[in-house]
């Protein structure tokens, strides 16, 4: 489904260019549930960036289904994530003005579902991460955790192809963290294609297979067998 | 392809709006403000241009009015001189321009001057006019009751009068004027008729308080000892219609200029004036003056847009990760940019309108307090409308271009 082929992105500082990610290769099948792991610098959050179509490389292919996205133009790049992605993140970057249901309608807005359609699916959605009796709060009157539980459900909103999940749990205690990435598994038990990015191993020793960064290169590549 | 609905771009605009109402308000309150002055001020402007159109019109219409003495400078308009200090009009120049004039269809004499009157038991300061009878058909004024009195009355200097209705109501409060005496300074005249009510003239003066007499005895008998001989103070002179006023007027000043013996290139010893010019020049003047008032209410308008954009770019920056999130769920930047343009026409057309509604109030109450004409411009609504949502894009489209440019990973990860 994903295939990275000699990818590089370099960043230009003043008069100094760093190589983030130094010609990397790899492919991600349908369905897998990948970590990718590495200390800050390592080059990850560029590789996840380019990956959820936020950035372009600086060299190298990277293809998407067979479409082209490294050579994608900014529209292009919106609508790819729009149709194909759901982004979760560390700080859960919800809009804080907005109800839960309301925070998980906005991706069906600018792909422009019906109202009525965006209400029931937001609706169907929280229900699936167990946050049906608290749809219309607002964050601040959710935990972490259930803060958390909204900015999956949004990341569902539009039936994408990959979840993207940058360090999904690094804002939770322990116990919500667990129950996060529990979801996570279930998510991927019904199909979905994950990859978290993160730098704590017990994070990434949830998912099946595991892919090491060190100075913008793969260090190590392990899967474990399918159970 | 973008797949946005439009009407979801509202919802957003919307939303952001309520979300702050008390910021809100106070940006929107610049536009109020900068509508409701050009409304106001064009409104005043407007009831000028009536008032002027309405005073040059109580002059009568296609009307020339000739007087004594030298044309004002340019920058004195038509401030006349005190009457009976020029001496150079007569009756000779009146019948003159009747007999040899064409196209003329009245010509006026008149001497002018304050009376006491009295009637039995009540006196009034007023104003009486010598005139002759062609005087009403020059001024387009009628007679209400009784009758104006004819060219062999004037000739003979009978003494009878036609009062104008101010005068007969303070003279005559309860009983009917015709037939009664009234003594005008030492001399008793008879009231043939009453004049039809004119009202205020754009000036503020009451056209109504004036007597008219014949020419012959009020000059003689009332204004005798400023006004010597046969000398008038004003010829009113009426062209046959609009097209031929222009001739008339060279016509009468080649025939005065003739008559008095002014030489060529000399200068003239009256002045004609033209109510059309009059008309044209004070309309120009007080055009200028609704324009610049209504520049200077534009001003605050622009004043207006710059406090949308400060709150617009302050927006930008406080939202800055909500931009980044909406870009990394799918939003283009165009659609980014839509969402603050929108937010910032819908503050300025909302200011716009609550504005035109305070302008239009003003300018009613100044109309009520102010007896000013109500003249506020049918183009207001449209105009200033029209004016708020360019306001609002000029000033949101920078604003707004900024939201668009962000980059998404640089933007979410913004505190």
């Amino acid at each position: 489904m994903i295939a990275f082929k000699d990818l590089t992105k370099v960043y230009v500082m003043g008069e100094e260019q760093v190589a983030a990610l130094a010609g990397v290769s790899l492919s991600i099948d349908r369905g897998e549930f990948t970590a990718v792991i590495g200390p800050s610098g390592s080059g990850k959050s560029s590789l996840m960036n380019i990956l959820g179509g936020l950035d372009r490389p600086t060299a190298g292919s990277y293809h998407f289904e067979g479409e082209d996205v490294g050579h994608f133009d900014d529209d292009q790049l919106a609508d790819f994530r729009r149709r194909r992605i759901g982004f979760v993140f560390q700080s859960f970057q919800l809009l804080p003005r907005l109800t839960a249901m309301k925070n998980v309608e906005l991706p069906m807005v600018y792909a422009g579902v019906p109202p009525e359609e965006r209400r029931a699916r937001a609706a169907g959605l929280l229900d699936r991460v167990g946050l049906g009796s608290r749809k219309d709060h607002r964050p601040t009157q959710l935990s972490g955790g259930q803060q958390q539980r909204v900015a999956i459900a949004r990341a569902l909103a539009n039936n994408p192809d990959l979840l993207l999940a940058d360090e999904p749990t690094g804002a939770l205690d322990t116990h919500t963290g667990e129950e996060v990435l529990a979801l996570f598994r279930e998510l991927n038990a019904q199909g979905l294609t994950l990859v978290i990015v993160t730098h704590d191993l017990d994070v990434a020793g949830t998912a099946r297979r595991r892919v090491s960064f060190r100075d913008g290169h793969i260090v190590q590549d392990e899967s474990e067998a399918p159970a | 392809m973008s797949t946005m609905r439009r009407i979801d771009l509202v919802g957003f605009a919307a939303g952001a709006i309520a979300a702050h109402p008390m910021r809100s308000a106070l940006t929107s309150l610049g536009v109020v403000i900068g509508v409701a002055a050009v409304v106001m001020m064009t409104s005043i402007g407007l009831g000028a241009q009536q008032r002027v159109t309405k005073a040059i019109g109580g002059l009568g219409s296609n009307i020339l009015i000739v007087r004594p003495g030298a044309a004002r400078a340019p920058g004195q308009g038509f401030v006349f001189q005190a009457a009976g200090s020029g001496q150079s009009l007569n009756d000779g120049d009146a019948a003159a321009i009747a007999a040899q004039v064409e196209d003329v269809a009245a010509v006026a004499p008149s001497v002018t001057g304050g009376a006491q009157m009295a009637a039995d038991g009540t006196n009034w300061n007023s104003r009486i006019e010598g005139v002759t009878p062609d005087y009403l058909v020059a001024r387009d004024i009628s007679i209400a009751q009784g009758r104006m009195f004819d060219d062999r009355e004037a000739r003979q200097g009978k003494k009878v009068i036609v009062l104008g209705k101010t005068v007969a109501d303070n003279l005559f409060p309860d009983v009917d004027p015709l037939g009664r005496r009234v003594r005008v300074g030492t001399v008793p005249f008879e009231v043939i008729g009453v004049l039809t009510a004119r009202g205020q003239s754009g000036m503020g003066q009451d056209q109504d308080d004036v007597t008219l007499g014949p020419l012959q005895a009020v000059r003689s008998r009332v204004v005798g000892r400023r006004v010597k001989g046969d000398n008038v103070q004003a010829i009113y002179v009426k062209a046959s219609s609009g097209d031929t006023i222009d001739r008339v007027q060279e016509d009468v000043t080649n025939l005065l200029r003739d008559r008095h013996k002014v030489r060529n290139g000399g200068e003239d010893d009256f002045q004609v004036q033209n109510s059309a010019s009059i008309l044209e020049a004070m309309q120009a003047s007080t055009q200028t003056f609704t324009v610049l008032l209504a520049a200077v209410a534009a001003v605050s308008l622009v004043v207006g847009g710059v406090g949308i954009m400060n709150i617009m770019l302050v927006a930008v920056t406080e939202r800055t990760r909500e931009i980044g999130l909406r870009m990394a769920v799918g939003a283009r930047r165009s659609e980014v940019l839509y969402q603050f343009a929108l937010e910032a026409v819908t503050l300025s057309v909302v200011g716009g309108l609550v504005g035109l509604i305070i302008g239009v109030l003003g300018a009613l109450l100044m109309a009520k307090l102010g007896d000013w004409p109500i003249a506020i411009a049918g183009w207001a609504a449209p105009i200033s409308l029209g004016f708020s949502v360019i306001v609002g894009l000029v000033f949101g489209a920078y604003p707004s271009w900024q939201a668009s440019r962000l980059d998404p990973i640089e933007a979410l990860r913004r505190e």
